[in-house]
C-alpha cells in the first residue's frame, strides 16, 4: 500500500472509532440533564438514581471519546499537510472556534458536575450538566460546519498568488446549507443512539427485575424489585422511548433534506449510492443488487421500487432525470481533466442501505417498548429483554455507515468542487496527503489501531459491567447537598 | 501591532496557558510513583489524594492544547502543516501518551482491584512523562531551527530532532513540570502527603535550577535577542526563589514562582523565535515566518474577535472552577473506593 492508502485507512479507522463514542455523548448528555432536572423538580430520588446510573456510563464513554478526539485535532497536519495548507485559512477557523467555544465549556463544566455534587448548590450543579450538554452539541456544530466545507465549499475564494482557498465570510461558512442539513441529521442520529441506549438498558432491567420478583420467595424482596422496576426503570425507559420517537422522525426528515441537497451538490455520490450507471428518467430505487459491482459492468439489480428515487432526489414522483455514474465521469473528465472520479460503488451502495436499514433496530424497540409498557404495564417477557439488548448496537452501526457513506462518497475529492461555487476550490485526496515514507504511516496506523482496540475492549467491558451491576446501593440517596461548607474535614462526594 | 504579530502572541499565550496548567498535571502524574509508592491500601489512598488534586480540572487544562492546535491551524496553517507533518513521530508518541493518560485517570477507580489500578497507574505515569519530555524536545527544535526545504517540508528525519540542545530542552520541561507538580501538590494537599511533597519539591528545585538555568542561558546566547535577556533573568530568579520558598514551606508563593518560571521560559522561546515561526537550517530564505505562514487578514480578524470575546469568558469560568475546588485534600477526605469488583455481580 502507498502512503495515500495508508493515510486514508488511518483517518478512516481513527474517525470511525471516535464516532462510535461521540453520538452517545452528544445524545446522553442532554438526557442525563433531563433526568437530573426531573429529580430537582419532582424531588423523587429515583430520578437521582437514574442520573447517577446513566451518569457513570456517560463518563466511561466520555473519557474514550475525548481520548480518541485528541488525535483528530492534529491528524490533519500530520497526515494531510498539503490539504491543511490549501484549506487552513478556511478550515482552521471552525476548528479553533470549536476549541474556544465548545471544548473548554464541556470539559470544565463536566469536571464541576463530576466533583461538584456536594460542593455546589443544587441548581448551580444542575446548570453544569446543561452546559456540558450545550458544549457537546456546539462542538458537533463547528466540526460539521468544517466537514461541510469539504463537501460543499462556500464562503471562500481561491487566491492564485498563494495557491490556496481563503475565507471571505465566516457567516456563509457557518450557514452553509450542507452544514445546516448535516448538523440536525447528525444530532438526530445521536439522540436516537442515546435514546435507544437508555430505553434498551431500562427495558432489559425492567424485564430482569420483574422476572426476579416472580421467582423471589421473600415478599419484601419481590416488592422491592417490582417497585424499582416501576419507579425507576419504567420512567427511564419511557424517557428513552420518547427521545427515540422524536429523534427517529427527525432523522428521516433531515435525511430527506440532506439527500435532496446531495443530488444537487454531489450527484456522483448519489448516483453511486444507487449504483445508477446510466443517466435515466425516473429510475427505480434499488433495494438489492448482487455482484462485486465496484464497476458498472458487474451490477445486477435484483429488487427495485419505482417512484422512490425521483421523490428522494427532487420531491416529485415522476419526470426526474438523474445522471448516471458513467456520464458524470465523462463530464468530470471534461471539466477537471483526466482521472477517475468514481467513488467505490460497492461501499457507497451498501453503506447507504446499512444506514437506513439499521434503523429497524431502533424502530422495533420503540414499537415493542411502547406496546409492552402501555397503560402502566411492567413487561416481564423474555423476548423483550433480548430485543432491548439487541437493539442497542444498531444505531451505533447506522451512524458509522452514514459517515462512511458521506466520506467515501466524496472520493476522490478531499474538497469536493461546488457546482455553483468557485471552480478552483477543489482538491483530490492524492494532492492533500503528506509526503511521508510508507513505514512512518504504517507505524502510526498500527499504533493507533492497537491502542484503540485495547481501549475499546476495556470500554465495552466497563460499560457492560456497570450496566449489569445496575444502580448502585450507595447512590440511593443524594449526598448532603445543602450542608454548609464549615471548613471541617468532610469526605469528597466523589474521588477518582 | 499587526494581526500576524497579535496572533503570534496569542499562540504563545495559549501554549503558556497549556504548559502552566498541564505542567502541574504532568508533574502530579510523574510523581505519583514517588509520592505514592507502596503496595498497600494506605499507599493507594495516597495515590488517590494526589490524583484528586487535579481531578476536576485536568480535562479543562488539556483543552488549552487542543485550542492551541486549532488556533495554529486557523492563524498559521503553514506552520501547523510543517510542524505536525515534520515532527511526526514525537507527536505520535505524545498523542498515544495523552490517549492512555485520559483513560487511565478516568478508569483507574472504576474497578476495585489492585492489579487493575497498578496498570492504570503505570498509564498515568507514562502518559505524563512522555509529553513532559517531548514537548521540550519539540519546542527546543522549533527555536533551534530544523531542515526545512523550499517547499516548506521538514526533511531532517527523526534522529535529527534528538540533538543536545533539544534533549536539554526535554530534560528542562520534565524537571520544571515535576517541580511545578510537586509545588502544586504541596499547595493542594494536607497532612503527611503535604510534608512529603514539600520535601520532594525542595529536593527537585536544586537540579531544576541547574538544568533549566543552562537551557535558558543557551537559548539566550544562541538564539536570543537583547530584550529576551530579561526573561532569562526572570526565569532564573523565579527558580532560585522556589528553592528558598520550598525550604520555608511557603508553597503558595513557590507555586507563583514556578508559574512565572514556566511563563518566562515559554515567552523566551517564542521571543527568540520571532518573527520566524520555524526557521530553516538549510537556507534562511526557506524559513517559515509570521508573514509567509499566516492566514489571510480576514481570517485573522474573525479569529481575533472570537478570541477577544471567548478568552475572558473561559478564564473566568476556569478560574471559578479552581476557586470551587480550592480546599486542600488529605487522606481522610478520600471516600472508600466505590469501584466494582472484577468478578461476580451484585446479587
Amino acid at each position: 500500500m502507498d502512503v495515500l492508502d495508508l493515510s486514508r485507512w488511518q483517518f478512516g479507522i481513527t474517525t470511525v472509532y471516535h464516532f462510535i463514542l461521540v453520538p452517545l455523548t452528544i445524545g446522553l448528555a442532554p438526557m442525563i440533564a433531563i433526568m437530573q432536572t426531573m429529580w430537582v423538580v419532582t424531588k423523587k430520588d429515583h430520578w437521582y438514581r437514574l442520573t447517577k446510573f446513566f451518569g457513570k456510563l456517560f463518563l466511561i464513554n466520555f473519557a474514550l471519546g475525548v481520548a480518541t478526539g485528541i488525535v483528530q485535532e492534529f491528524q490533519f497536519g500530520m497526515n494531510w499537510s498539503e490539504y491543511s495548507r490549501f484549506v487552513g485559512d478556511v478550515f482552521g477557523a471552525p476548528l479553533a472556534l470549536e476549541g474556544l467555544v465548545a471544548f473548554f465549556l464541556e470539559s470544565t463544566f463536566l469536571g464541576l458536575w463530576i466533583f461538584g455534587w456536594s460542593r455546589l448548590p443544587k441548581l448551580l450543579h444542575l446548570a453544569t450538566i446543561w452546559l456540558v450538554a450545550i458544549g457537546v452539541n456546539a462542538s458537533a456544530f463547528f466540526i460539521i460546519a468544517a466537514n461541510s466545507f469539504m463537501q460543499h465549499p462556500v464562503g471562500a475564494i481561491y487566491n492564485p498568488d498563494t495557491g490556496r482557498a481563503e475565507l471571505t465570510s465566516i457567516w456563509t461558512l457557518l450557514t452553509n446549507n450542507t452544514a445546516l442539513a448535516a448538523f440536525p441529521h447528525t444530532v438526530a442520529g445521536a439522540f436516537l443512539t442515546a435514546g435507544t441506549f437508555v430505553a434498551g438498558i431500562g427495558g432489559w432491567w425492567m424485564v430482569r427485575n420483574m422476572r426476579r420478583a416472580k421467582q423471589a420467595t421473600d415478599v419484601a424482596e419481590a416488592e422491592r424489585l417490582e417497585g424499582e422496576a416501576r419507579t425507576m426503570f419504567r420512567p427511564g425507559t419511557r424517557l428513552g422511548l420518547l427521545v427515540m420517537m422524536i429523534a427517529g422522525v427527525a432523522v428521516i426528515f433531515t435525511g430527506d433534506v440532506q439527500a435532496k441537497l446531495m443530488f444537487q451538490q454531489q450527484p456522483m455520490k448519489m448516483a453511486s449510492a444507487e449504483s445508477l450507471c446510466d443517466t435515466q428518467v425516473d429510475p427505480n430505487f434499488s433495494i438489492l443488487t448482487i455482484g462485486t459491482h465496484n464497476d458498472c459492468e458487474g451490477v445486477t439489480h435484483l429488487i427495485e421500487v419505482p417512484f422512490v428515487l425521483p421523490y428522494l432526489a427532487e420531491g416529485q414522483f415522476t419526470g426526474v432525470e438523474l445522471q448516471g455514474v458513467q456520464d458524470l465521469q465523462l463530464q468530470y473528465e471534461e471539466q477537471f481533466g483526466p482521472g477517475n472520479y468514481r467513488p467505490n460503488l460497492f461501499v457507497t451502495y451498501w453503506s447507504f442501505r446499512a444506514m437506513i436499514g439499521l434503523g429497524v433496530g431502533s424502530l422495533a424497540l420503540a414499537l415493542a417498548g411502547l406496546w409492552v409498557t402501555r397503560g402502566g404495564r411492567l413487561p416481564d417477557q423474555k423476548w423483550f429483554g433480548w430485543l432491548s439488548i439487541a437493539a442497542i448496537p444498531t444505531p451505533f452501526l447506522a451512524n458509522s455507515a452514514g459517515w462512511i457513506f458521506t466520506e467515501m462518497g466524496r472520493q476522490p475529492w478531499v474538497v469536493h468542487p461546488n457546482p455553483t461555487g468557485v471552480d478552483m476550490i477543489r482538491l483530490t485526496v492524492d494532492q492533500g496527503v503528506s509526503d511521508h515514507a510508507p513505514a512512518t504511516v504504517i507505524a502510526s496506523l498500527v499504533a493507533f489501531t492497537l491502542v484503540y482496540a485495547a481501549l475499546g475492549v476495556v470500554w465495552f467491558w466497563l460499560i457492560r459491567r456497570y450496566t449489569i451491576e445496575g444502580p448502585l446501593p450507595h447512590d440511593v440517596h443524594p449526598p448532603g447537598h445543602d450542608e454548609p461548607d464549615d471548613g471541617r474535614p468532610k469526605q469528597l462526594s466523589f474521588a477518582y | 501591532m499587526g494581526l500576524q504579530e497579535l496572533w503570534f502572541v496569542l499562540i504563545a499565550v495559549l501554549f503558556t496557558g497549556y504548559f502552566v496548567l498541564e505542567g502541574f498535571d504532568f508533574g502530579v502524574g510523574m510523581l505519583m510513583p514517588v509520592l505514592g509508592r507502596g503496595k498497600d491500601a494506605v499507599a493507594d489512598t495516597r495515590r488517590r489524594v494526589l490524583l484528586n488534586t487535579i481531578g476536576p480540572v485536568w480535562d479543562g487544562n488539556e483543552v488549552w492544547l487542543l485550542t492551541a492546535g486549532g488556533a495554529l491551524f486557523a492563524a498559521f496553517p503553514e506552520w501547523y502543516a510543517t510542524l505536525f507533518s515534520g515532527f511526526y513521530l514525537p507527536l505520535l508518541l505524545i498523542l498515544l501518551a495523552l490517549i492512555v493518560r485520559v483513560c487511565a485517570i478516568e478508569y483507574r477507580g472504576k474497578i476495585d482491584d489492585p492489579t487493575w489500578r497498578r496498570r492504570w497507574d503505570l498509564g498515568i505515569m507514562v502518559g505524563s512523562w512522555v509529553p513532559a519530555v517531548l514537548w521540550g524536545v519539540a519546542f527546543a527544535n522549533i527555536v533551534r531551527g530544523v531542515a526545512i526545504d523550499e517547499d516548506k517540508q521538514y526533511v531532517g528525519g527523526f534522529f535529527a530532532l534528538l540533538n543536545p540542545y533539544a534533549l536539554l530542552g526535554g530534560a528542562t520541561t520534565a524537571l520544571v513540570f515535576a517541580l511545578h507538580g510537586a509545588v502544586f501538590l504541596a499547595l493542594k494537599t494536607g497532612d503527611e502527603v503535604r510534608a512529603d511533597a514539600v520535601k520532594l519539591a525542595h529536593r527537585l528545585s536544586i537540579p531544576t535550577v541547574v538544568v533549566a538555568g543552562v537551557f535558558v542561558l543557551w537559548t539566550q546566547l544562541a538564539y536570543g535577542k537583547g530584550w529576551t535577556a530579561i526573561l532569562v533573568a526572570v526565569a532564573a530568579v523565579a527558580l532560585v526563589a522556589v528553592v528558598a520558598l520550598t525550604r520555608l514551606e511557603r508553597e503558595g508563593w513557590a507555586f507563583v514562582f514556578t508559574t512565572v518560571a514556566i511563563a518566562a521560559t515559554i515567552v523566551l522561546l517564542f521571543g527568540s523565535l520571532f518573527p520566524n515561526v520555524m526557521p530553516s537550517t538549510l537556507n534562511d530564505a526557506w524559513s517559515l515566518t509570521i508573514e509567509n505562514a499566516s492566514s489571510s487578514p480576514y481570517t485573522l480578524k474573525v479569529m481575533t474577535w472570537a478570541a477577544a470575546i471567548m478568552t475572558p469568558v473561559v478564564l473566568i469560568y476556569q478560574g471559578w472552577t479552581y476557586w470551587v475546588f480550592r480546599q486542600r485534600i488529605s487522606t481522610h477526605h478520600i471516600p472508600k473506593s466505590i469501584g466494582l469488583t472484577v468478578g461476580a455481580e451484585r446479587s
